[in-house]
C-alpha cells in the first residue's frame, strides 16, 4: 500500500466519522446531563430525510439543515417529554423514537416523492460541497504531488462544510463541559441531581437544555448524511450509525476528546471495510491471535467463580476451537497460507470492541451516575 | 397506595394508548390523502374475514408471541432485553444446525430438537450480556444492542459461507429435508376434512408450541419459587438480596430464558416458513416484542392479545400496501407510537385516570 493509498483511507475515514461524532457528541451532552439517549438513530434519520427533502424541493442546503435540525429537535422534545417531565423510562422512550423515524421517514417521503421512499438526487447547491483549502492541488494531479502537499491536499483539503464543523465541535464541547459554568452544572446534573437542584438550580431547565443540544447536534449529524455525503435520503439510510455512535461514546467514556478518537477508529474500520474486499494473513497469524486470547481467557478465570469459568471459559474454548479449525483446514496448504479475514469481522468490530470496553477487562467504562434515572424533586 | 383499580390499570391504560395510537395514525393515514375508514376496512377484510388471512395473521402471532415473552421476562427482572433480535437470529441457526445435520425420522421429533436448538443458542446469546451485566456491571440494554449487530454479523457470515450450498448465490442454507417440515394450518385442515381453508397461508404447529409457551410462563413467573425470586427482584433489588436472593443468578436465568424464548421465533420462521435459514428472517419481530411486552402487561394473557393485535396489524399493513398507496411502515409508525405511549409516555395516561378514580373515589 503506498502512501497516497494510506491517504486516501484516512480521508474516507474522516468522512465516514463526521456523522458519527456529531451523534457522538449529540449522545455525550445528553447523556453527561443524565438522560440516557438511544434515539440517536431516529434522530438522525429523521434529519437526514426532511434536510434531503427540503434541500431537494427549494434547492437550498441551508434551508435542508435547518429543516434536518427542525425534525431532530421534534423528536429530542418528545425524548424529553417523556424522559423529563413525564418521568417515564429513558430506554424505552428512546426505541419508540427509532421506530417514529424509521416508519414516518418512509411513510412521508412515498407520499410526497412516490420514489419508493427515497428523496430525489440532490443537485449543486442542494448538497454541501467539498471546500479546498487555498494551495491544495486539485485530484488529478495529487499523484505527482510532494508527500506534504498530498497529505495536505488529500487529508485536510475537500470536505465539506461540516466536516470541518463537527472537528470544531470537539474543542468546543470539552470547553463547554470543562470550563463554563453551564457545563459544570450539566455534569453535576448527570452525577448528583439532587445536589444541583439544592443549589437552586433547574434540573429541568438543564436536562432540556441538554436534550435541546443533542438534537440540534443530532440534526447536523443526519443532514450531513443526506446531503454531503450522499445525495439524497434513502430508506434506513442511517443504518446503525446512531448505535455506532453510542458505543463510540462509551469507548470514550464519555469524554470529548476521546470521542473524537473512538469515532476515528470506528470511521477507519468503515473506510477499510469499503476499500478493501479482501483482507489476508497468514493462516498462522490468525490462529495463533485466537488460541493467545483464548488462553489469556482461560489464565484469567483460573481462580474465579464457577459462573466466570463457564462464561468465560467457554468463551476461551470457543476461540480455542476456531483456531484449531482454522490449523488444521490450512494444514495441507501449509500454514504460510493467506486466508481472508471475513467482512463482517471488520464490520463488527466496533462493537465487539464496546463491549470488551463495557466489560471492563480494558479500562473499565463509568456511566453518569443518574443517567436514565427521572429526577423526582423533594416534597 | 393503589389509587386505581387493578382491571383499570390493566385494562383501560393499556386500551386508551391503543386508541391515543390508533387516532394519530388515522390523521397520518388522512394526511397522506387516504380514508382511515377504508383502510381499517381492508384491514379487517384481509385479515379476519378471509381463512387465509387468519393464517397469515397467526403466523405473524407466533412470532410475537415467543419476542413479547421474552421480553416480559425480563421485565419481570426489571431487565430490559432489547437483544431478542439478535437471540432470534441465533436460534434460527440453532435450528438451521440441527435440521441440516441430524437425520429426524419425523417433523415431531424434528420440531423438539429445533425448540432445543433454538433455545440453547438463543441462551447463550442472551447469556453473555446477563453476565457482563451480573457480574462486571455492564449496561444490559447497550450490551444487547451491540449483540445484535454481532449477531447480524456471525449470521451473515455463516449464510455467505460455511452454511450455503455450492454453487447457490443466495445467502441461505439449503432447503431443510422433507422430514423437518412442520404441518401448515392448511394441511392440518385438510385433514380434518376442510379443503380450502388456510391456503398457502404459513401458519404452522409452532403456533401451538407458543400457546403453550405462554402457559409455561404463567407457571414459571406466578406458581414456582423461582418466578417469586424473579419478581422479587424486579421489585427491588435490595430487598430481594435481604431476603436471600442471589442477583447475579436471577440475571443469569431470567435473560437465559429470555433468550431462549426469543431465539424459539425462529421455529416458526425457519423451520415453519421458509424451510431454510434466509438472513432478515426476523424481520423486527425481536423490537416488536417490546411493544407487546409493553402492551401486555408482561402478562402472558397480554402477551397473547396484544400478538394478535400486532398480527393483525402486520397482516392489514401488507393488504394496505397492497391496496392502496399507504406504504407497509405504517406499522412501524403504529408499533413506535404504541411503545411510546404504553411506555415512555404512559404518565400521560395514567395521570388523568388516576385522578379521575380518585375523584370518584372520594365522592363515592
Amino acid at each position: 500500500m503506498d502512501f497516497l493509498t494510506l491517504l486516501q483511507v484516512l480521508d474516507s475515514s474522516l468522512r465516514l466519522a463526521t456523522p458519527l461524532l456529531l451523534a457522538c457528541l449529540a449522545g455525550l451532552f445528553s447523556e453527561r446531563a443524565g438522560i440516557f439517549d438511544i434515539g440517536l438513530e431516529g434522530k438522525m434519520l429523521a434529519a437526514a430525510f426532511l434536510s434531503a427533502a427540503i434541500a431537494a424541493t427549494t434547492g437550498s442546503v441551508w434551508l435542508g439543515l435547518l429543516a434536518g435540525i427542525g425534525a431532530s429537535l421534534l423528536l429530542s422534545a418528545i425524548h424529553g417529554l417523556a424522559s423529563i417531565t413525564l418521568r417515564g423510562d429513558q430506554i424505552i422512550s428512546g426505541v419508540a423514537i427509532n421506530f417514529l423515524a424509521a416508519g414516518l421517514t418512509v411513510v412521508i417521503s412515498q407520499d410526497w416523492f412516490g420514489q419508493g421512499g427515497r428523496t430525489p438526487p440532490l443537485l449543486s447547491g442542494g448538497r454541501f460541497e467539498p471546500l479546498n483549502l487555498p494551495g491544495a492541488v486539485p485530484a488529478k494531479e495529487i499523484s505527482q504531488a510532494g508527500p506534504f502537499m498530498q497529505l495536505y491536499s488529500e487529508l485536510f483539503s475537500g470536505h465539506s462544510l461540516l466536516v470541518y464543523v463537527a472537528l470544531l465541535m470537539v474543542p468546543l464541547t470539552w470547553f463547554v463541559l470543562y470550563k463554563t459554568r453551564f457545563g459544570l452544572r450539566l455534569r453535576a446534573v448527570g452525577e448528583n441531581p439532587a445536589a444541583v437542584d439544592t443549589a437552586g438550580i433547574s434540573v429541568v431547565g438543564l436536562r432540556y437544555a441538554a436534550v435541546c443540544i443533542c438534537g440540534i447536534l443530532c440534526g447536523i449529524a443526519g443532514a450531513y448524511m443526506a446531503t454531503a455525503l450522499q445525495a439524497g435520503f434513502v430508506k434506513d439510510m442511517s443504518a446503525g450509525r446512531g448505535f455506532i455512535a453510542l458505543a463510540a461514546l462509551i469507548f470514550a467514556k464519555w469524554r470529548p476528546w476521546y470521542a473524537l478518537g473512538a469515532c476515528l477508529l470506528f470511521g477507519f474500520f468503515f473506510a477499510v471495510d469499503n476499500r478493501f474486499q479482501n483482507i489476508l494473513l497468514p493462516a498462522w497469524v490468525m490462529s495463533g491471535v485466537l488460541l493467545a486470547l483464548g488462553c489469556g481467557l482461560f489464565a484469567y478465570v483460573r481462580n474465579k467463580t464457577l459462573l466466570d469459568r463457564i462464561v468465560l471459559g467457554g468463551l476461551g474454548l470457543g476461540l480455542a476451537i476456531v483456531a484449531t479449525l482454522i490449523t488444521l483446514s490450512n494444514l495441507s496448504a501449509g500454514l504460510d497460507s493467506m486466508i481472508k479475514i471475513p467482512v463482517v469481522f471488520i464490520q463488527s468490530l466496533p462493537y465487539v470492541l464496546t463491549v470488551v470496553v463495557l466489560a471492563g477487562f480494558v479500562g473499565k467504562a463509568i456511566p453518569p451516575r443518574s443517567g436514565g434515572v427521572a429526577y423526582v424533586k423533594e416534597k | 397506595m393503589d389509587v386505581m383499580p387493578k382491571w383499570a390499570d390493566v385494562v383501560l391504560v393499556p386500551l386508551i394508548s391503543l386508541i391515543i395510537a390508533a387516532l394519530l395514525s388515522a390523521l397520518l393515514i388522512l394526511a397522506i390523502g387516504e380514508s382511515p375508514v377504508a383502510a381499517l376496512k381492508l384491514m379487517i377484510e384481509g385479515t379476519l374475514l378471509r381463512s387465509s388471512g387468519w393464517g397469515y395473521m397467526l403466523y405473524y402471532t407466533t412470532n410475537f408471541i415467543f419476542t413479547g415473552l421474552a421480553v416480559s421476562v425480563a421485565f419481570h427482572a426489571a431487565l430490559f432485553n432489547i437483544g431478542g433480535e439478535g437471540q432470534a437470529m441465533m436460534g434460527g441457526l440453532g435450528v438451521a444446525l440441527v435440521c441440516l445435520f441430524i437425520p429426524w425420522p419425523h417433523w415431531s421429533f424434528a420440531i423438539i430438537g429445533a425448540s432445543l436448538g433454538a433455545a440453547v443458542f438463543g441462551m447463550i446469546w442472551a447469556g453473555l450480556p446477563a453476565y457482563l451485566q451480573a457480574k462486571r456491571g455492564s449496561h444490559i440494554v447497550i450490551t444487547t444492542i451491540m449483540f445484535n449487530f454481532i449477531a447480524a454479523g456471525v449470521l451473515n457470515f455463516f449464510l455467505v459461507g460455511a452454511l450455503k450450498p455450492k454453487g447457490s448465490m443466495d445467502p441461505a442454507t439449503a432447503n431443510f429435508p422433507a422430514s423437518t417440515h412442520l404441518p401448515t394450518f392448511e394441511d392440518m385442515a385438510s385433514l380434518m376434512g376442510f379443503e380450502k381453508m388456510f391456503r398457502a397461508a404459513p401458519a404452522n404447529v409452532s403456533f401451538f408450541l407458543a400457546l403453550v409457551a405462554c402457559v409455561l410462563v404463567w407457571f414459571l413467573i406466578w406458581r414456582t419459587p423461582l418466578g417469586y425470586e424473579i419478581r422479587a427482584m424486579g421489585k427491588s433489588e435490595p430487598a430481594a438480596r435481604y431476603a436471600g436472593i442471589g442477583s447475579v443468578k436471577i440475571i443469569m436465568v431470567a435473560m437465559m430464558i429470555s433468550g431462549a424464548l426469543s431465539g424459539m421465533m425462529a421455529i416458526n420462521t425457519t423451520q415453519g416458513e421458509s424451510e431454510r435459514l434466509i438472513l432478515n428472517f426476523t424481520e423486527g419481530a425481536g423490537f416488536i416484542g417490546i411493544a407487546v411486552a409493553l402492551m401486555g402487561r408482561s402478562h402472558p394473557l397480554g402477551v397473547l392479545l396484544a400478538a394478535l393485535l400486532f398480527g393483525f396489524l402486520y397482516q392489514g399493513g401488507a393488504e394496505l400496501a397492497l391496496w392502496t398507496k399507504i406504504p407497509r411502515e405504517l406499522i412501524v409508525v403504529i408499533q413506535a407510537l404504541v411503545i411510546l405511549f404504553t411506555g415512555a409516555l404512559s404518565l400521560m395516561v395514567r395521570g388523568p385516570l388516576e385522578r379521575l378514580f380518585l375523584s370518584l373515589r372520594q365522592r363515592g
